[in-house]
């Protein structure tokens, strides 16, 4: 039980209320059906097979994609690989100017990625106009500069590209994670084979046709759809030098036995577990925000999400007030309305993941606390959780859940707050909130996260290394350091 | 200082970066159809429609009373909450007035310097109070404040409210010249503490006047005193707010930091010459669906 500090409470349930403000989704060409794209060119699979990709803020079926089976997989390897010497020959500002191609036209045709982006996926319009479509533009700007500065990058080395990639990418920033992927891979003279999402698949088939109309040489990019057994086929296939893959740590785990003994380099981005630490002389009203900023951006589909949240005990009941009356004005719906701040689950599946942690909070007799605002009647959507005192040996404080979740711990000290941190299979990355920049130095030391905040959270640029420790992970990507995983550096 | 009137200690600090990054944020709340209408029709109940000028006449006053009590002549809108004036101004407007409901606000303690002593000030504020004042805009001394003289500061604010009588305090922390993010916290702290019924953030004679973030790091002081002692404190921006969709965005931030309880001009203003002509003609576009030409609208 939370100690109540006295009964003054505040109503954010006001007579003046927002009207709808639906964007439009008339601008936005979606096809009824999407086949491989291989060699520069759309072809049916030869699996023969399509299967559907549906909206979960209505659960309507949006369109059908191509199921690549092995032989499709093959296709698309034979074509990136047909397609590296040339391209990896290619006078670097040649290579350069295409990704820059990529850069442009996807900020032209930002509306329409943000549409699709948000209904293919559920994330709320206002992120994927804002922070995914800018953010996916500025990575292809960002590493188009450094396709023909890459001897400055390893200065006295010698830097070759590594041949074909083989990207495997999640479903929580579908046109943001190829981006990442492509951008690095491109700019060093490496060819592509990507595959997106099950779940979220039509932002990479329209930047497949965006590719196209940038007039790559056929075959530098090959986009391929599939579930497990797609992204299964490409791991293995024997022609592939390079796996890049985001995603859960299970399938990351899968991935390391597949190309053990195998001359296949590999960057895994997985899962985590990440801590936001308020220090009781931090700016509380800004740490509130950034804690609540770093749990339910994106519906808490965060790979780096700040699920977990220390306090130092003396201002627990003063965060704990107010990330209650924080969650009152989070609005929560209609992905689509401008004004959504927290949209719909991606996936049936994972309505059902997310839905069982909340049981076992239940269970473990947590305090917790949600505003039961009312939610569309079809369509997945999960309501932003707050668990209170949560153990360190509680599964919510253990276990990735890839919601709109938070575990709230508390500590003492800073040794402590430390500890507890980092104890976890995880460490992509963690937040500290302190007035203090003396503390907020040691701790970025002393906490084992790819990436540590201070003062604020969730804070992406291509110009900045991501990637994890531990489970969470190994390889950088964005910045210098996400070269790296796409030369042979000598 | 260990008899500190208010301990500004004890105020939180305020991470600059991330209060403009909040503040931000309600700017891109989009306040269509009915809600825009409801949201403009409030923020016009809630303007102090404002003349501080040395060249101020009976006639300005006179015209000014008038408009504020009949915005428009066709269509349906409230009156805003109060004209505000000099002390020397403020018998002609409450004449002016009569019945119609709108308050009386005037500025007083040496507006806007404030730089001159408690008596000269609690004579300013009496006789503003005397000739009818509804409520009084008192300036705090920013100099004593930069000094460290901060119970001078409390002590000249709980004089000056016990000389408004009935009148109801907006004290003016005039945070363009406060400096920092944290100094207007401990300012707001300070102004609560010793009796302020209003904070207000500036006079309109500096710039910068109101910016958004300010007034939410000063609305989120309200909010912490309610917290803790269940009182409440109004809040009035003023200077610089002078079109319909930042007067909005202000409401949206009212709305999402402080809730229902505040959204009136009971505890919530907007100190402003210009805007009440924007929101009109923002309404009659909305009624009409065409933008008006502003000779349409009388300019005083």
């Amino acid at each position: 039980m939370t100690k109540k500090i006295n009964s003054f409470s505040l109503k954010f349930d006001t007579d003046w209320q927002y009207a709808a403000a639906p964007e439009s989704s008339e601008h936005v060409e979606i096809k009824d059906k999407y086949d491989l794209f291989i060699g520069s060119k759309f072809v049916q699979p030869k699996s023969k097979k399509y299967f559907e990709t549906i909206n979960p803020s209505n659960e309507e079926v949006i369109s059908k994609v191509a199921e690549a089976n092995g032989s499709d997989v093959d296709a698309a390897v034979s074509a990136a690989r047909k397609a590296f010497p040339k391209w990896s020959k290619l006078p670097a500002k040649e290579r350069a100017k295409y990704i820059f191609r990529i850069a442009r036209l996807i900020q032209e045709r930002a509306r329409e990625f943000a549409v699709i982006e948000s209904m293919d996926g559920g994330k709320p319009i206002k992120e994927a106009r804002d922070i995914d479509i800018p953010l996916a533009a500025a990575h292809f700007f960002y590493y188009a500069g450094w396709a023909d500065k890459l001897e400055y990058a390893f200065p006295h080395r010698k830097v070759e590209p590594l041949g074909v990639a083989g990207q495997i990418i999640p479903w929580n920033f579908p046109l943001l994670m190829a981006a990442w992927k492509i951008a690095p891979a491109l700019a060093c003279g490496n060819t592509v084979v990507l595959k997106p999402a099950e779940t979220t698949p039509l932002t990479a088939m329209k930047l497949a046709e965006l590719i196209q109309d940038a007039g790559l040489p056929d075959g530098v990019v090959n986009i391929i759809t599939g579930a497990g057994q797609t992204g299964a086929a490409l791991v293995e296939h024997p022609d592939i030098d390079k796996i890049a893959f985001t995603g859960s740590t299970e399938v990351g785990k899968i991935i390391q036995k597949a190309i053990a003994g195998t001359k296949k380099k590999a960057t895994l981005e997985l899962g985590g577990k990440s801590a936001n630490i308020i220090f009781e002389d931090a700016a509380i009203d800004q740490a509130v925000e950034g804690v609540i900023n770093g749990i339910f951006f994106n519906q808490g589909h965060v790979c780096c999400a700040g699920s977990r949240l220390f306090v130092q005990e003396s201002i627990k009941e003063e965060v704990e007030r107010k990330l209650k009356a924080r969650l009152e004005t989070l609005i929560v719906g209609d992905p689509l309305d401008k004004n959504t701040d927290v949209g719909a689950i991606n996936s049936k599946k994972q309505l059902e993941t997310i839905e069982a942690y909340l049981k076992i909070g239940e269970k473990e007799g947590l305090e917790s606390f949600q505003v039961k605002s009312k939610l569309p009647k079809k369509g997945y959507y999960c309501h932003p959780t707050l668990f209170f005192d949560v153990a360190q040996s509680s599964r919510l404080a253990q276990e990735e859940i890839f919601g709109p979740v938070l575990a709230i711990q508390t500590f003492r000290t800073v040794d402590e707050a430390i500890e507890k941190a980092n104890n976890t299979p995880y460490g992509l990355s963690a937040g500290v909130w302190t007035d203090k920049g003396s503390k907020a130095f040691n701790l970025s030391v002393q906490l084992k996260a790819g990436v540590v905040w201070a003062n604020t959270f969730n804070k992406f640029d291509p110009t900045s290394p991501f990637g994890g420790y531990k489970e969470s992970g190994f390889g950088r990507e964005g910045g210098l350091q996400g070269l790296e995983g796409y030369l042979k550096v000598e | 200082m260990s008899s500190l009137k208010y301990d500004i200690s004890r105020s939180p600090s305020i991470d600059q970066l991330g209060l403009i990054e909040r503040a931000n944020k309600f700017k891109t709340r989009s306040i269509k159809k009915e809600a825009k209408i409801e949201g403009l029709k409030l923020a016009l109940n809630m303007i102090d429609l404002t003349t501080l000028e040395g060249k101020d006449t009976e006639g300005k006053v006179k015209q000014l009373c008038y408009k504020a009590s009949h915005l428009h002549e066709s269509m349906d809108v409230p009156n805003v909450a109060a004209v505000c004036v000099y002390p020397n101004m403020v018998a002609i407007a409450k004449k002016a007035l009569g019945d119609s409901g709108v308050k009386v606000a005037s500025v007083a303690t040496a507006f806007p310097s404030g730089m001159s002593n408690l008596d000269v000030k609690l004579a300013d504020t009496k006789m503003a109070v005397d000739a009818g004042a509804d409520e009084i805009d008192m300036v705090i001394s920013r100099g004593k404040f930069h000094q460290g003289e901060y119970d001078f500061v409390f002590d000249e604010i709980a004089k000056v409210k016990e000389a408004c009588g009935n009148a109801r305090l907006k004290v003016i922390l005039e945070t363009g010249e406060l400096g920092t993010p944290d100094q207007v916290r401990r300012a707001s702290d300070l102004a609560i503490h010793a009796g302020a019924d209003f904070i207000k953030t500036s006079t309109g004679k500096i710039s910068p006047a109101a910016t958004m973030p300010i007034t939410l790091l000063m609305l989120e002081a309200i909010r912490d005193h309610y917290y803790t002692t269940g009182k409440m404190v109004g809040m009035k921006p003023a200077g610089g707010i002078s079109d319909a969709k930042t007067a909005l965005q202000y409401l949206v931030m009212l709305r999402e930091t402080l809730g229902q309880a505040w959204m009136s001009n009971e505890w919530f203003r907007f100190g402003a010459s210009r805007l009440a002509n924007d929101v009109l003609m923002q309404l009659a576009k909305q009624e009409s669906g065409a933008y008006q030409s502003a000779d349409y609208f009388s300019k005083d």
